[in-house]
């Protein structure tokens, strides 16, 4: 069956026939289908000429489906692309177009670490316009809080975030949701524990090979998520990340470790919900909170596709303020265009929270190739708190790991 | 007035022709559908083996590397330590209690026929249904089975979260999955069986566990062998089961990673890796081809041997 699978997998195309000015466009993100109808809508109303056909894939397929698609001329004349090591080996093969500022003149909107998101490293050219940004945080149930009569301090510092854990657990409910069953949760959750007691000096040496993943640093940041050991679930090594996002809305736990792409899909289970969005807590009282902060993609341009004047027009007017305020308001995601306005309270105090934040040291450095680091991380991490293996030796394996293919590591 | 020998060899050439294209217009749209999605599928993939890819293009031959990798990565025989646990652990659990259920069910006791059929109902689900049922079966939190060993006094257990226990979970929701098929094989096999050897048996003063052990065991012969033969394959590409119950990455910590699993990570990519590398998983697939029908080959000559002509 793997055999079959793999050419098959490797050699056919899926089919996407556009009709003459309909352009289609590819995603993984089947749940914002409501929201991209009406920003294709304005677009439309702008260039009636061109319609926009809106095709999402299962996210754990997409990258197959896509690539099989590309391979055999086919796929969306618009694609949504993923960052960093995501979007690489489509760049490297020649599917997607590259981006300038003379085809895509609104690049200028965007920041340079977003663009570095979607640029390719071989070459230094951009092939995706970013979507939008992601903050990894901690989001709050102020009701599960106010129930339980227990106060969330503004200054978070370590042992008073334990002591609240403890005040919570006491009160009967579960200080935080998050198990670790869910493979790259476990990653969220120690980018957003540790980076607060990593810092963005320790980030850089990682980043330059000045230092390794053994750095007593970085393992005693990593054993600091052992702490939290009993503020989590009973039986949390198999609670899921399904259960942990119910287990939070539905209030029977008062925090959830997670990202800010959560806030939009926890407001539509849960209107109700009283949500905050919080920085980790620092190492002590006083000292910085960074949130990790990555890009989830991009739009690219198919360059085989049909008509790729009309994506490169689509993919232009993507790349513009007004999009950018419409993708925040519909979609509740942060987007990375310059001057975007953000109205929705939460919405806005993530974005400021952004002004202090670090690269999720993983997707941004070590996702180009195997074994990844968010791999090693997500496997070391739920070892580690199942208690199978110390912070020293996932720091080891992650260093072993990535040293495969990063020369700085090898000693 | 007869026919001519030469115009009755004619016509009874145009028959056999006739015949021919009949056949091999009803052969064709399955003979056409394995070509186009087995056969050719698997001779990519046999090519992509042997060349090295850069991203999603193929760049140059790479003769042996890809297998050298593959074979000199620890992640591989990680995986297939897990898929010989799989198989032996199914021959055991799935398959033993199969061999008793079908000889209760060959004793005809009260109510067997729908026994019969209740054995087989979970066949005939999906392992996706199967899988995402059982997951709910064991969750720490409020799963049936957590709630049923409480009533015996034991803590609440993430059978899916320990590393100790997530392999032999998911194996036992396999075995409850299947454990229909190989009873209905053994059952066929053990009712061929001569009515009147099992009464010599008996009248000699043979009991149960004498019957199913010196007498049925090596007269189902045949059955046994095509139900190690569909264990040993199904074990060695295992993939839906664990991939609803424990994710692509073999969940928790690598625990339950079988080289279904391996090959489609390697091949694919996840969502925390979107590397693909399509050489290195071909050739991982083709190792996994190779293996399971060598040794599928010589254990059915093998079992062969010990079948006994009733």
């Amino acid at each position: 069956m793997a055999l079959a699978t793999a050419g098959i997998a490797a050699t056919v195309g899926t089919a996407s026939p556009a009709a003459a000015g309909e352009l289609t466009f590819w995603t993984w993100r089947q749940e914002d289908r409501p929201a991209y109808a009406e920003l294709f809508r304005d677009f439309t109303r702008q260039n009636p000429d061109i319609t926009i056909r809106f095709e999402a894939f299962a996210a754990e397929n997409y990258n197959t489906i896509l690539s099989t698609a590309l391979a055999g001329g086919k796929g969306g004349d618009v694609i949504h692309a993923r960052a960093y090591g995501g979007i690489e080996q489509f760049a490297r093969a020649g599917y997607l177009m590259p981006l300038d500022a003379a085809n895509v003149p609104e690049l200028a909107n965007l920041p340079a670490d977003a663009l570095a998101a979607e640029t390719l490293r071989s070459d230094n050219r951009v092939y995706a316009v970013p979507f939008a940004s992601q903050t990894l945080g901690i989001l709050v149930n102020r009701d599960a809080f106010a129930k339980a009569g227990v106060t969330l301090p503004d200054a978070l510092d370590w042992d008073g975030f334990l002591a609240v854990c403890r005040q919570l657990k006491a009160k009967g409910v579960t200080p935080i949701a998050n198990g670790t069953a869910t493979a790259w949760m476990d990653e969220v959750f120690a980018g957003v524990v540790t980076a607060p007691f990593i810092g963005p000096a320790l980030v850089e040496d990682i980043r330059a090979g000045r230092t390794t993943f053994e750095d007593p640093r970085y393992t005693a940041a990593l054993a600091k998520l052992l702490d939290l050991r009993e503020s989590l679930p009973p039986g949390y090594t198999g609670v899921d990340y399904p259960t942990a996002q119910q287990l939070f809305i539905s209030g029977r736990a008062a925090m959830f470790v997670g990202g800010s792409f959560e806030i939009a899909n926890f407001r539509k289970q849960n209107p109700k919900l009283a949500l905050d969005f919080i920085a980790p807590p620092s190492p002590k009282p006083g000292e910085p909170r960074p949130v990790p902060k990555f890009y989830d993609g991009g739009y690219a341009v198919n360059a085989k596709g049909a008509d790729t004047a009309d994506a490169l027009k689509l993919v232009r007017w993507m790349g513009t303020p007004a999009f950018g305020d419409r993708l925040v308001a519909l979609l509740g995601n942060i987007s990375p265009i310059k001057g975007v306005r953000v109205e929705d309270p939460l919405l806005a105090k993530v974005q400021q929270l952004n002004a202090n934040s670090l690269p999720y040291v993983m997707a941004v450095y070590f996702r180009y190739e195997t074994p990844t680091g968010s791999e090693l991380l997500q496997n070391g991490v739920q070892r580690m708190m199942a208690g199978n293996v110390t912070p020293q030796q996932v720091g080891v394996d992650l260093t072993q790991g990535i040293a495969k293919y990063y020369a700085p590591f090898r000693k | 007035m007869t026919a001519s020998p030469p115009r009755r060899g004619a016509a009874a050439a145009h028959r056999r022709w006739r015949r021919r294209a009949w056949v091999a217009f009803l052969l064709a749209p399955a003979a056409f559908t394995m070509l186009a999605f087995v056969v050719w599928p698997m001779l990519s993939a046999f090519g992509y083996a042997f060349e090295a890819f850069d991203g999603l293009v193929a760049v140059r031959f790479a003769g042996l590397a890809n297998f050298g990798d593959v074979l000199a990565d620890h992640a591989t025989w990680h995986a297939l330590g897990h898929n010989l646990i799989v198989f032996a652990g199914l021959m055991t659990v799935q398959n033993g209690l199969a061999y008793l259920l079908a000889f209760a069910l060959l004793k005809g006791l009260p109510g067997h026929r729908v026994h019969q059929a209740i054995v087989f109902v979970p066949v005939v689900l999906s392992a996706v249904i199967v899988g995402f049922l059982w997951k709910l079966f064991l969750h720490p939190l409020f799963g049936l089975v957590n709630v049923l060993t409480g009533l015996l006094g034991f803590a609440p257990h993430p059978w899916l979260g320990d590393e100790s226990t997530a392999l032999g979970a998911i194996i036992g929701v396999n075995a409850w999955h299947w454990i229909g098929f190989p009873t209905l094989i053994f059952l066929a096999g053990m009712q061929r069986v001569p009515r009147e050897t099992m009464e010599a048996a008996r009248l000699d003063g043979a009991g149960d566990w004498v019957l199913l052990t010196r007498i049925v065991w090596p007269l189902i012969g045949p059955s046994v062998t095509i139900v190690f033969i569909l264990t040993f394959i199904g074990s060695f590409n295992w993939f839906e089961l664990p991939y609803v119950m424990a994710g692509l990455t073999g969940s928790p910590g690598g625990a339950t990673d079988v080289l279904g699993l391996l090959f489609y990570r390697t091949a694919f990519g996840t969502v925390s890796s979107s590397i693909q590398d399509f050489g290195h998983g071909s050739a991982l697939a083709v190792l996994m081809f190779v293996f399971i029908a060598v040794v599928s080959a010589f254990a059915l000559r093998m079992l062969r041997r010990r079948e006994i002509e009733l």
